[in-house]
């Protein structure tokens, strides 16, 4: 059993090594389908920042009356909290809302003075709310619509958002829908092209296959070496296509966070290392294994 | 040890009538025979040693190689039956990509001999067909001569019970052609049956040994000490 295991080694090695050509077509077709597979990760994780830094955009405010005390506020706001479809609730007073005003506008003139002119303060306290889905703004509204809130409430301003908020969400379902067609398009795309390489290179060694039947091999011993082979090509391929993801996202990075500052793609694959090497090194191997395993099966039918 | 029982086999073509390689032929080859089967070009010898390897199953009739029977035995259990015999084909069938030396010694690895053993006897065998020099070489790289003899050296490293010649010396100048019937029938006298189809008339008649004559698929002569007569 072991001389055995060891003899499939051996001549997997030496597949390997002498067909030189093949092998090497082989290691760049599967470099190129990890590589795939490998971006397809990433872009997972970075779609879903994109989407979920969309989504931030979206929300409604609910400004209060004048004569509404901060305490009300405070309370309403702890109610809201109970709502299972809100997803987040940020409280500004009037004080932060003037002072953001001023902080943002004090170099145009033009707006300070009429600011003057109004005197005192004339914002209002506002709560932003932030629900999980656009489709459940409707439900705060309806909440907030209820018998006594209309005391201490000036306006909701769901009606006029409500278009764009329903866009933000479509455009996001439907980025969502998009990925997942892209990525089950190019991994059956890269997949065909492995397993169709394979099979070509295995196509040459038909007559080999044949003979190594016809004196007395059993399957396994002449299916062997071609298991080691095609896992030996998924293996450098791996190794390559590492070094290769590394050197992109270590590049990539600091141009990508200068586009969106929250995300850093070399962040995400230190974070991710194992599973990336993970999703490597199954996607090579497993390749490997299963294209050759599946091509070189007519042939042992002497 | 060898029984072939009423055995026909049939080519289908698509475009002319089907073609008949063997009709009704029955013989048995007990152990330790030297058999030749002698017929022109076409009368169907090759088709006999490939239904022996089992390489086709027979239209009609029954192939017993040590009691079992060829034509209903499984592809999982071809293996032990083939490692049993030693086939020299018309066309060499070396593996292309192993060099002569592997070639040789791919058989012995195949049936599990251990290195030692494979140390010991590759490189004698190979002495025996005079192949020692050309060990490093790929079969690409030999003549017709050469590659014929890597085909035996392969048939015989292993010790099989039969070996399978299929005109082995075809390809072969006078002196190297006797050179291998001459091992042939050392093999033979060391107790392996041997199974020689050939068309060339001197080398049956030289050695005075069972000939089981083909024309047309059917066998029209079986004679013990026979001679080539077509």
């Amino acid at each position: 059993m072991f001389i055995t295991l060891k003899r499939i080694f051996k001549l997997g090695w030496q597949n390997f090594s002498r067909d030189g050509g093949i092998a090497a077509a082989t290691c760049f077709i599967m470099v190129m389908a990890i590589l795939l597979a490998s971006f397809l990760f990433l872009s997972k994780d970075v779609s879903q920042f994109l989407i979920s830094s969309i989504q931030e955009k979206a929300d409604i405010s609910i400004y209060f009356k004048n004569s509404t005390l901060e305490e009300e506020i405070l309370n309403l706001e702890k109610e809201l909290t109970k709502i299972p479809e809100v997803k987040s609730i940020k409280y500004v007073s009037k004080e932060e809302a003037l002072e953001e005003f001023i902080k943002r506008h004090k170099d145009s003139p033009g707006l300070m003075e009429s600011l003057e002119e109004v005197g005192g303060n004339p914002f209002l306290a506002v709560l932003n709310i932030k629900a999980f889905e656009a489709s459940q703004y409707q439900a705060v509204v309806n909440f907030l619509q209820g018998p006594g809130f209309e005391n201490l409430i000036e306006k909701v301003d769901y009606y006029q958002r409500k278009p764009i908020i329903e866009r933000i969400f479509a455009l996001t379902v439907g980025m969502k829908k998009a990925g997942w067609i892209i990525s089950v398009v190019l991994a059956i795309i890269a997949i065909l092209v492995t397993f169709n390489t394979i099979r070509l290179a295995i196509l040459n060694q038909k007559e080999e296959i044949k003979i190594q039947r016809l004196v007395g091999a059993s399957n396994w011993f002449i299916r062997g070496p071609f298991l080691v082979q095609g896992m030996i090509s998924g293996f450098f391929a791996v190794l390559i296509s590492f070094l290769i993801f590394s050197f992109i996202c270590w590049f990539l990075s600091p141009k990508i966070e200068f586009l969106f500052s929250d995300l850093n793609i070399w962040k995400f694959f230190t974070g991710n290392f194992f599973t990336i090497i993970l999703i490597q090194l199954s996607t090579g191997i497993l390749l490997g294994i299963i294209s050759s395993t599946i091509a070189i099966r007519r042939y042992l039918k002497v | 040890m060898i029984k072939f029982q009423d055995i026909t086999k049939i080519y289908p073509s698509s475009s002319s009538s089907p073609t008949v390689a063997l009709e009704n032929v029955s013989f048995e080859i007990k152990p330790n025979e030297f058999v030749s089967i002698a017929g022109r070009s076409g009368a169907g010898k090759t088709t006999l040693l490939r239904l022996l390897l089992a390489e086709e199953k027979p239209t009609r009739g029954r192939i017993f190689f040590d009691d079992k029977d060829l034509s209903k035995i499984k592809s999982s259990q071809l293996p032990q039956i083939r490692r049993k015999i030693g086939a020299v084909f018309q066309d060499y069938k070396l593996l292309p990509s192993k060099t002569v030396y592997e070639n040789v010694t791919y058989v012995m690895e195949v049936i599990g001999a251990s290195d030692e053993e494979i140390k010991r006897d590759a490189p004698q065998v190979l002495e025996i067909v005079g192949l020692e020099e050309r060990v490093q070489n790929f079969p690409a790289e030999l003549s017709a001569g050469e590659r014929q003899r890597v085909a035996i050296a392969r048939a015989l490293v292993h010790r099989p019970e039969v070996i399978l010649a299929d005109e082995p010396t075809g390809n072969l100048d006078p002196y190297n052609a006797l050179d291998i019937i001459r091992l042939l029938l050392k093999i033979h006298t060391l107790g392996t049956t041997v199974i020689l189809a050939t068309h060339n008339k001197e080398i049956i008649n030289s050695l005075g040994k069972r000939v089981i004559t083909l024309e047309k698929g059917r066998v029209i002569r079986d004679e013990e000490k026979g001679r080539f007569i077509l």
